[in-house]
């Protein structure tokens, strides 16, 4: 349990902290602090429980169908990690807060950075390889965030942009791997991958496995060829780049290569991917490091070449190397976060991180200058520092392995070289900003920052005394580790300062003196180079640039190709698509027609539809000029739609086609009055060849789609019905629906959910339309008002009159008849709501019936004479219909069963009697207030909208409300 | 009976593929509401076109249509209703921000 709760504390921490006041900068600290030191506690209290070699586990299903459980797994080497992430994330914390200024956004900056260390905490901790794939996406996403933190400056968005691109890309090529390395060995639990190295290494598979999961880990680790996007990185808050960039992140590559070892490490292909990129990274960053002017930049390369030395190490196929690997990332990690402290320290003070601008710091700020030398003294691998000690065993190792391997001098030679290097910008940084004359004309006046040096002091005091006492500080650490990765072949070591007069002692003095000299030549000789040299012609960094450009421009060009921009030919192709398609399986499966008899046309239905096929056609004639006509004609083939559904035995689909037809056509002809009208112009390019052209094309498809449809239709009833679902619904819809109306059954029981979702749309449609109508502003051609209505003066002001009686003028008969109707028609919606279980009807038809009832209130009397009679809150009903139904799917829980079962509940009435309330019925009268109110919403936003527009053009009076006029015909 | 059916079907279709490639938004919106009736009588037809055989348990019926077609076709509708709602108010704020019922927001070019 606990374990869960060190990944899940910092989320936690995260959300509370995206929560609290943009200016609560102690709060959010504290609170971060908090989780921090929290993860870390519970980390340290584990300790026992490792130290004696166990595992400790939590498991949570998560897809249990395919194999995957949220599986947190810890043993001694996942347990260092966990701890040096919390512990340094602690520091970090503290760090921040001063760093940041009083202007900067941190609820954002904390929401941020505890997410990471939960994502952190969260790849480290896996069990499971998908789930840590999951995480360590996780951590690229965060470190975005981070990265762009000050993102009004561009080079930050472009630092970020290019961190994203580059970890996320590797991250999908880890994923590849994963699902490579679980489809070889079976699963995807990292106890059982870890057992099948030998299975792993033998299967064919293994070589782009391991190329997939290499790229995943160098991008991550910035690793040579994928380096470039680090230095880049370091546009983040100093805060972000001595934790994501030293301590965390970057280590998450190194971390999982040396997670992976026991399974994937041994070959040769092993040997030389991993040795390469490795030995490439040390030397190209401990080389470009050296000259560098920016103090970040000199860390960002340093960090690129210890990186480099961690993963040369790993991938010398020795087990002793794999020790130094792990004790070079906590070395690393505790002098490069200080040293990345330092340089924030220097930057917050002097204003400036410029190597050229900055000298002489010591003066004022001693302290910093201390610090700063001691954790640079441990990056250079000054003796009694732990990064002597760590170094010494690379040396070591550099000279077994490649004497191993048959080609001695390389890798000594290598290993020398970088360390010469690394003391050089080593001794250039710390020599350029803290020593020579005082720097004149800073920015700011430079001095010792009290709390901010804190952190920076316990990292270096921590390097002090591993590199003095390693046997006691480190020593039981590094064995747990080891012991976790490598279990009983864990090597015999020895940690200690002095070895005696070794080979890598000399290739330290080597180094120590070579980088020494080197960094007084380079001064003696006086240029000034601001770049590597040799270096700079090979910039991946350009390189990517250049890839990024391209492949943005042929996405935008094949989208231009896939999409068209006119909606006219998307349709073609949607359609012409459609056709094609149904074409080819009709030709696949052949045309087979049965014997079966058809009945014979009742003229009546023939009648019916020569009327509804002609109204049709009529539409599709008049829809562009004559839009009344049109519309009223497609209201007449709904109508015979709508018979048909009666004809045919479904008298549930005719009450809602009916219902739903009369609503649309008020919606439409309310619609109508703001669409100005086409005037029809004898345009010549209306005959032109090319319409004509168009015409034929459209022309075809339209005839080949209906008669498609039409003939696929024809061919269906042909064949005799093989009812698969249909006996289970009308044997089950009385014994377990308790309802004889079948198709009711299955919408609000049977497929209840289904309903649910529809209901959610309708609401959400509504509130949408209600949106977008607030802001409406109608065409200035519709705005003026309709002939009818100027002509009508006296019902204007009886309209205006929300006293008036009655309207005057043509509406009086029309609203004493609607009047008379309303409390009529508000008892038939009950009626249908009430026996829809039963009977045709429902809660949908009943909600429809409601709904017309009050828009024809608003018809005939006006918006002003409604709204002072009738308060209605169309929105209340679409959150009480949605609530009534999730109400009675969750009171089936109540008894134990699946959410929306049909329950009834028994409610004791005075006396012997009692109330039967099934939960279907409390269904239905949601979808109905959800009907009545998402229809409501929509009809009157659009009926205000004659309110609203004219006072908007300074007309004098308020207008009548829905005014039925449409503008075409 | 089935031919009218289909017949019926096939001429709905037809005229709503036809709007549908017109380049005015009401005539699109007028497609749509053609083409759902086609579609939905064509999902209703799947389950044969039965006479006086209502979906409703009773005593002594002498058998049902089949329900599940219905039930789908009712759900169709009332989405097809939210549709042409939000594309009638969607027709109505891009003729009053672009000054043109044209389907891409602006006249062809001449």
């Amino acid at each position: 349990m606990l374990l869960t709760l060190i990944v899940l504390l910092p989320f936690l921490g995260s959300l509370c902290a995206a929560l609290l006041p943009a200016n609560a900068r102690n709060a959010e600290a504290w609170l971060a602090g908090v989780v921090a030191g929290t993860c870390a506690v519970v980390a340290v209290l584990q300790y026992p429980a490792v130290v004696a070699g166990g595992v400790l586990h939590a498991r949570l299903p998560w897809l249990p169908q395919f194999g995957l459980e949220f599986h947190l797994r810890m043993d001694g080497y996942s347990w260092l990690f966990a701890l040096l992430v919390a512990f340094i994330g602690a520091l970090i914390v503290l760090y921040a807060r001063y760093y940041l200024s009083p202007s900067d956004p941190v609820p954002r900056f904390f929401a941020f950075l505890m997410a990471f260390m939960g994502a952190m905490l969260g790849t480290v901790l896996s069990g499971n390889l998908v789930q840590l794939v999951v995480f360590w996406e996780l951590t690229s996403l965060t470190s975005f965030m981070l990265i762009a933190y000050w993102y009004h400056r561009r080079d930050a968005r472009r630092g970020a942009r290019m961190a994203a691109l580059v970890t996320v890309s590797g991250g999908f090529a880890l994923l590849l791997g994963v699902l490579l390395l679980g489809n070889i060995v079976g699963s995807y639990d990292l106890d059982v991958v870890l057992a099948a190295g030998d299975q792993i290494r033998a299967d064919p598979l293994y070589a782009p496995m391991l190329v997939c999961v290499l790229i995943g880990i160098l991008t991550k680790s910035a690793q040579f060829p994928f380096h470039f996007w680090l230095p880049q990185a370091m546009t983040a808050p100093t805060p972000v780049s001595a934790y994501l960039h030293s301590a965390t992140m970057v280590k998450a590559g190194v971390f999982l290569l040396a997670r992976l070892w026991p399974a994937l490490a041994g070959t040769d292909l092993w040997f030389w991917l991993v040795c390469s990129a490795g030995a490439a990274s040390l030397l190209l960053g401990s080389f470009a490091a050296t000259f560098q002017r920016d103090m970040k930049g000199v860390l960002a390369y340093s960090t690129i070449s210890h990186l480099g030395l961690i993963t040369l190490l790993l991938g010398m196929n020795s087990r002793l190397a794999l020790v130094a690997a792990v004790f070079h990332m906590l070395n690393h990690a505790t002098f490069k976060a200080s040293l990345f402290m330092a340089t924030g320290v220097v930057d917050h003070e002097t204003g400036t991180r410029d190597l050229k601008r900055l000298s002489g710091l010591r003066h004022a700020m001693p302290v910093t200058a201390v610090l700063a030398t001691v954790a640079a003294c441990a990056m250079a691998g000054v003796p009694l520092l732990n990064g002597f000690l760590s170094k010494e065993m690379f040396f070591e190792e550099a000279i077994t392995a490649g004497g191993a391997l048959g080609l001695p001098p390389v890798l000594p030679a290598v290993a020398t070289i970088a360390g010469l290097f690394s003391v050089a910008y080593s001794a250039r940084f710390i020599h350029k900003v803290f020593f020579g004359p005082p720097a004149v004309g800073l920015p700011r006046q430079p001095r010792d920052p009290g709390p901010m040096l804190v952190p920076s002091a316990l990292l270096v005091a921590a390097c002090l005394l591993v590199g003095v006492l390693p046997a006691v500080t480190v020593g039981p650490l590094l064995t747990v580790a080891g012991d976790a990765l490598l279990g009983p072949r864990m090597p015999a070591y020895q940690l200690a300062v002095w070895h005696g007069l070794t080979p890598p002692l000399v290739m330290s003095v080597i180094a120590l003196g070579g980088g020494l000299a080197f960094y007084v030549l380079m001064r003696r000789s006086g240029r000034t180079m601001t770049a590597a040299p040799l270096l700079s012609r090979i910039d991946s960094k350009r390189l990517f640039d250049l890839a990024n450009a391209r492949v943005t421009r042929g996405a935008g060009r094949l989208a231009r190709a896939a999409f068209p921009a006119r909606l006219q030919i998307q349709l073609l192709l949607v359609v012409g698509s459609a056709c094609v398609v149904a074409l080819l399986r009709l030709w696949a499966a052949g045309w087979r027609p049965s014997s079966l008899a058809l009945a014979p046309a009742d003229p009546l239905f023939a009648l019916l539809w020569v009327g509804g096929a002609a109204c049709a056609l009529g539409a599709a004639w008049q829809a562009k000029f004559h839009r009344l006509a049109a519309l009223i004609m497609v209201g007449a083939t709904g109508l015979a739609t709508c018979l048909t559904f009666a004809w045919f035995s479904a008298p549930d689909l005719a009450l809602t086609q009916l219902t739903v037809e009369v609503v649309t056509m008020v919606l439409f002809l309310l619609g109508l009055r703001w669409l100005p009208r086409r005037l029809e112009i004898d345009d010549a390019r209306r005959h032109g060849p090319s319409a004509v052209a168009r015409h034929l094309r459209d022309g075809t498809v339209a005839v080949v789609a209906g008669a498609g449809l039409g003939a696929l239709a024809l061919a269906v009833f042909t064949l005799p019905a093989t009812p698969v679902l249909t006996p289970f619904f009308l044997d089950n819809a009385l014994p377990l629906g308790g309802g004889r109306n079948v198709v009711n059954v299955i919408l609000v029981d049977f497929r209840g959910l289904d309903t649910l979702g529809e209901m959610t749309v309708v609401g959400t449609v509504a509130i949408i339309v209600y949106a977008l109508l607030r802001r409406f502003r109608p065409a200035p051609e519709s705005i003026l008002l309709p002939q009818a209505q100027r002509e009508d003066a006296a019902r204007e002001a009886v309209v205006n009159n929300p006293d008036a009686p009655l309207p005057a003028g043509y509406m009086r008969v029309p609203a004493v008849m609607a009047r008379l109707l309303f409390p009529m028609a508000g008892l038939v919606s009950c009626y249908f709501l009430l026996r829809g279980h039963d009977a045709p009807g429902g809660g949908f038809v009943g909600g429809l019936v409601m709904a017309t009832a009050l828009i024809v209130q608003y018809m005939v009397s006006g918006t002003v004479w409604v709204e002072s009679r009738l308060r209605i809150h169309p929105q209340v009903l679409i959150a009480a219909g949605l609530l009534a139904a999730v109400l009675a799917g969750l009171s089936a829980w109540l008894v134990s069963r699946p959410f929306l079962s049909a329950v009834a509940w028994e409610l004791p009435l005075a006396g012997a009697f009692s109330l039967r309330v099934p939960s279907v019925l409390v269904f239905d009268v949601g979808v109905y207030l959800l009907v009545v109110g998402a229809t409501v919403l929509m009809l009157v936003a659009l009926a205000h909208q004659s309110l609203r527009s004219p006072r908007r053009t300074g007309a004098a009076a308020p207008l009548p409300a829905a005014a039925v006029t449409g503008s075409g015909g | 009976m089935e031919a009218v059916y289909a017949l019926a079907i096939g001429v709905l279709a037809g005229s709503g593929v036809w709007l549908l490639l017109r380049p005015r938004t009401f005539q699109v919106l007028m497609g749509l509401v053609l083409l759902s009736y086609a579609t939905n009588l064509f999902i209703f037809g799947m389950g044969r076109l039965v006479i006086d055989r209502p979906p409703i348990i009773a005593a002594g019926a002498p058998g049902y249509a089949d329900p599940v077609p219905q039930a789908l076709v009712l759900t169709a509708i009332v989405i097809g209703f939210g549709t042409t709602a939000l594309f009638l108010v969607l027709l109505l704020a891009l003729r009053a921000l672009t000054g043109t019922d044209h389907v891409d927001g602006r006249e062809p070019r001449r």
